[in-house]
């Protein structure tokens, strides 16, 4: 990945895409129609959109004023905390694609992916200076706080529901359908991966247990 | 080869023998008497506010009969009485030094113009400031008044109201009187509220009646349900209070232990009451918590464990003159304290035979900052003095309220070195400081146990403080910011024109 970038070409065209996802934030449609048809999006600049958001994510745990956000130390797990951005993310981008490509949807499943990371521009862009103006408020403007906040959110499903639609050549309609049965789908998935852990983990302690009887019995 | 098994052996062989060993003192780590709860909920173990400074029985008082299942302890300046309930009679005691308690007198009956001078089954005693005495004699469905000298002045019987039922005995249970002669009762089987007797004796009103919880979903569920269906319902009633206590400035405090854990941990219902005159409910709930304010209803964990399960049971509550009050746990037998704002101050106490553990504590009142506590199964009072530390906890409060910032202070960081889990020790600097003008040091305390209310006091007066110091930067700052952008678009603009321009490109 990064030996690719050394070259000024594919530089250029990584931080043309970058500064393609601020056009996305403020013309979804034209957009995204254009990250895919036009090429105008890359893996590199959507895995770098991914990074600073989680990247972001860790930080307001430290950064925010603790007003806003109080961290029980002991307790955090970095790697549950990370794992609940990418998982629902990776749910998410799977699922859409093996039910729209059932559908007549035009977007492959790479495409899905930078599409869902370009939509996730607000939250590092709106984030990051929300956690270091949060350090300068006090409890009676923290309603800024939570207003920006949830901006950045709605923002994010917006542009993220509008690029779905572009990506997959969908009209209004159908797009909010799929998105729906996306939601299912991701349930299902999990549903799936619990089973299939609990059954590892069980035909694993069956073995672990028979083993066990065979030392005792030698 | 062989040689590095056997160490890789004798190295697992060794941790596994380090985690057990740990394992082990983790799993006899003993609790200490006291402790509090931290800002997220934890237990924290605490040096001893409160020490036992002696456990008084029948037996030291001299008396005839041994107590059985006494019900009230009330205190009045340096008297203590007893109500020995099991044998119809109400015991005087009083103070005469540090850890002893002295007969005074055994009351069986009352002098005077009455029937009935004999108590039955007294369960509490109230003294006004005119020195009458009041006396829930429950046996006998009255609340008696007499003088200095238990000569009869009056009776108060059960109160003729509509909406009583004339089939439920009335039964006076717990009684408090204010400066004028009134006086509130909580009477078994009346769930109203208090029931407020004039100066003159009559029957004025009941106060106070905890608002009965309402569920929409139980609301939905009783339409369909059958009149059988109903029956077993829990109905929606107010809970009854299982004791009070008037404060030195004529409020009541009223504490339940008939609330359910669902209710409690939703905010729904409170374990204790502060009722003003109106009967209106205003215990500040208050303390820094994690969610919205520390609650006041005692233990946090309702467990199970050595045969004791479900919230704290608070049997009675008592107040300072410095409004830390403390509430009396039936069920774990424990002690629970809590400052003006809902803080936790201390927690003390268990269910045992030991000194300071408790079978069936129903009793609490204080004589300065001494605890009394009646043990209605022991038999038993047992008297609390301050130690050192919790002394210290108490001046550095006191002080505070007094306007000694600076010796607050002091005394609160005296506090920290001897237990340095106490939350309210760091606000308690912190608010010092913020009194003091030290909005820096203010809010680094504030921040350490979360204290946002505070932090927004000290971080409004900073913030302030540094704009007013750095107004000129700020404006440079904030002109720059606009300046330089437009300045470099108008570069730029001309920059274009200059490139563009039709001069130019004819020299080319």
């Amino acid at each position: 990945m990064f030996t690719s970038l050394i070259s000024k070409e594919n530089w250029q065209r990584y931080i043309k895409s970058l500064k393609f996802a601020l056009y996305c934030l403020t013309h979804p449609l034209d957009g995204f129609w254009d990250l895919t048809h036009e090429r105008r999006g890359t893996y590199a600049a959507a895995n770098t959109i991914l990074f600073l958001t989680i990247v972001i994510r860790i930080m307001k745990l430290r950064f925010t004023s603790f007003l806003f956000i109080q961290v029980y130390w002991e307790e955090l797990n970095i790697i549950t905390y990370v794992a609940s951005i990418i998982l629902p993310l990776f749910l998410f981008v799977i699922g859409n694609w093996a039910l729209t490509t059932l559908f007549d949807g035009k977007g492959r499943l790479g495409q899905v992916y930078i599409a869902t990371c370009y939509a996730l521009t607000p939250y590092p862009l709106v984030q990051l200076p929300l956690m270091i103006f949060s350090n300068f408020v006090t409890v009676d403007e923290a309603e800024f706080y939570a207003v920006i906040s949830l901006i950045s959110m709605v923002w994010i499903a917006f542009i993220g529901i509008l690029g779905m639609s572009q990506v997959h050549e969908y009209s209004f309609a159908k797009n909010i359908l799929f998105l729906v049965a996306t939601a299912f789908a991701m349930l299902v998935m999990i549903f799936l991966l619990l089973l299939f852990f609990s059954m590892i983990s069980q035909g694993v302690a069956y073995f672990i247990s028979l083993g066990k009887e065979l030392l005792y019995r030698l | 080869m062989k040689k590095t098994i056997r160490r890789v052996g004798a190295i697992v062989l060794s941790a596994f023998i380090l985690t057990c060993s740990t394992v082990d003192t983790t799993a006899s780590e003993k609790r200490s008497y006291s402790y509090n709860y931290d800002y997220w909920g934890d237990v924290q173990d605490s040096p001893d506010l409160y020490s036992v400074c002696k456990v008084l029985t029948s037996s030291d008082f001299g008396l005839d009969k041994p107590l059985r299942s006494p019900q009230g302890l009330y205190v009045n300046g340096e008297s203590v009485f007893i109500c020995d309930s099991g044998n119809n009679r109400i015991i005087e005691l009083k103070r005469t030094s540090r850890e002893s308690l002295e007969l005074v007198k055994i009351i069986d009956s009352v002098k005077g113009d009455i029937d009935k001078k004999e108590f039955s089954g007294p369960t509490d005693i109230a003294i006004s400031e005119d020195g009458n005495i009041f006396i829930a004699d429950k046996g006998n469905a009255r609340i008696l008044k007499v003088d200095s000298d238990y000569n009869f002045i009056s009776q108060y019987l059960k109160p003729v109201d509509n909406t009583l039922d004339p089939s439920i005995p009335f039964a006076p249970n717990k009684i408090v009187v204010d400066t004028a002669e009134r006086v509130y009762c909580i009477a078994t089987g009346i769930n109203k509220g208090l029931i407020k007797y004039e100066t003159d004796g009559s029957f004025s009103g009941f106060v106070g009646a905890t608002p009965a919880s309402f569920d929409f979903t139980t609301y939905i569920w009783k339409k369909f349900a059958t009149q059988e269906q109903l029956a077993k319902m829990v109905a929606f009633v107010p809970t009854e209070y299982d004791n009070i206590y008037m404060d030195y400035e004529g409020f009541i405090y009223a504490c339940t232990g008939s609330v359910s854990i669902d209710d409690l941990k939703a905010g729904k219902a409170d374990a204790v009451r502060k009722l003003n005159l109106l009967g209106n409910d205003i215990l500040v709930e208050n303390g820094v918590y994690y969610k919205d304010a520390f609650p006041v209803y005692g233990d946090l964990y309702m467990g199970d464990g050595g045969g004791y399960k479900g919230a704290s049971y608070f049997s009675d509550v008592t107040c300072f003159d410095n409004d830390i009050y403390v509430c009396l746990d039936k069920n774990r037998g424990r002690l629970f304290s809590y400052d003006d704002q809902g803080n936790m101050v201390f927690c003390c106490g268990g269910n045992g035979n030991m000194d300071g553990y408790f079978r069936k504590p129903v009793g609490i009142d204080h004589m300065g900052y001494d605890l009394f506590v009646l043990d209605e199964l022991d038999c038993s009072i047992t008297i609390f003095t301050q130690t050192d530390f919790g002394a210290l906890v108490f001046k550095a409060m006191d002080l505070f309220d007094e306007g000694e910032y600076e010796a607050s202070q002091a005394a609160w960081e005296d506090i920290i070195k001897d237990n340095g889990n106490y939350d309210l020790a760091y606000i308690g600097i912190g608010r010092a400081h913020l009194r003091q003008k030290d909005y820096k040091t203010a809010m680094e305390y504030f921040e350490l146990k979360y204290d946002d209310e505070n932090y927004s006091k000290a971080y409004r007066q900073y913030r302030k403080i540094w704009v007013e110091e750095n107004i000129v930067a700020i404006v440079i700052v904030l002109l720059l910011l606009f300046l330089v952008p437009m300045g470099i678009g108008r570069y730029k603009s001309i920059k274009r024109e200059f490139d563009t321009a039709d001069i130019f490109k004819v020299q080319k």
